[in-house]
């Protein structure tokens, strides 16, 4: 069955999800808002490309996207680098230079929350959340894209323009700094 | 350094292999060298199960946020919609 759309009911219909969709990957709710509404007036132009393959959210959600890879984009340059250089400073106390070892103090302990079944304490979630938030734009925007949007690698290596290499260093980074980060303030 | 001792003390290649593996490829001889190492270093054993586990509270996280109550003030999508109706009639 073919899709419509119908734009009369779309922000009652679909404002407050791509609201939540955008806020939670951008974190600043007023460029969230900004987001939302460029979103619509896009659409509008576009109404005549729409072939009813997909559903209105879904398609309106793809534009949201696009909008926000450009943020991404915008964020990873220019005063971001310095952010990305402190981040990766922080690297160099994880692992010995000469072999790659942990140092002692900063190999992985346990959480106490790896073999549970998910209970896991409002507390935890709120340091998780400050951790994310300390990821440079670059960073977060190819761990949300794979982790969350589950994007295929090539795509987000074409949208955020970063080599596969370089795809697959930024993961394990984000991944290393995020880990540091909840073991620092939870442990 | 020999081989095997650079596979065993290399914590760091270790996490990037944990890394590409569970979201990707990686090949035969790495899987392999990924093995040797887990089996003596009990820090990365720990780093393999907490990057699962962080994975999967991220994508909770997203998933709680998105339903949580952030919704628009209702001014704003007044005044949104009545922008969409104006962009409507103006063709």
């Amino acid at each position: 069955m073919d899709h419509q759309l119908n734009p009369h009911h779309w922000v009652a219909a679909h404002a407050d999800y791509l609201f939540g969709f955008a806020i939670t990957r951008i974190n600043d709710e007023e460029l969230a808002k900004d987001l939302v509404q460029e979103t619509f007036l896009a659409a509008l132009e576009k109404v005549a490309n729409f072939e009813g393959k997909s559903s209105e959210r879904t398609w309106l959600t793809a534009i949201l996207k696009n909008k926000i890879i450009d943020v991404y984009r915008k964020k990873s340059s220019g005063l971001q680098n310095k952010m990305v250089k402190e981040a990766e400073d922080e690297q160099s106390d994880l692992f010995n230079a000469d072999d790659g070892h942990w140092v002692n103090n900063n190999g992985p302990k346990e959480f106490g929350i790896e073999d549970k079944d998910r209970l896991v304490s409002k507390e935890f979630e709120q340091i998780m959340q400050k951790c994310l938030q300390k990821l440079p734009a670059l960073w977060m925007s190819v761990f949300t894209m794979k982790h969350i949007d589950e994007e295929a690698t090539e795509i987000i290596c074409t949208e955020l323009k970063v080599t596969a290499a370089n795809f697959w260093v930024i993961i394990h980074r984000a991944k290393l700094n995020l880990r540091a980060c909840l073991q620092r303030n939870w442990i | 350094m020999s081989y095997l001792k650079r596979i065993i003390y290399n914590c760091k290649q270790a996490t990037f292999l944990i890394e590409k593996r569970s979201s990707g490829k990686i090949t035969l001889r790495e899987a392999f060298e990924l093995r040797i190492h887990l089996v003596g270093c009990s820090f990365c054993r720990i780093y393999k199960k907490q990057s699962r586990v962080i994975n999967e509270m991220v994508q909770e996280l997203f998933r709680s946020s998105m339903q949580a109550d952030r919704k628009l003030d209702d001014k704003f999508k007044k005044e949104l919609q009545i922008r969409i109706e104006e962009e409507l009639n103006k063709n």
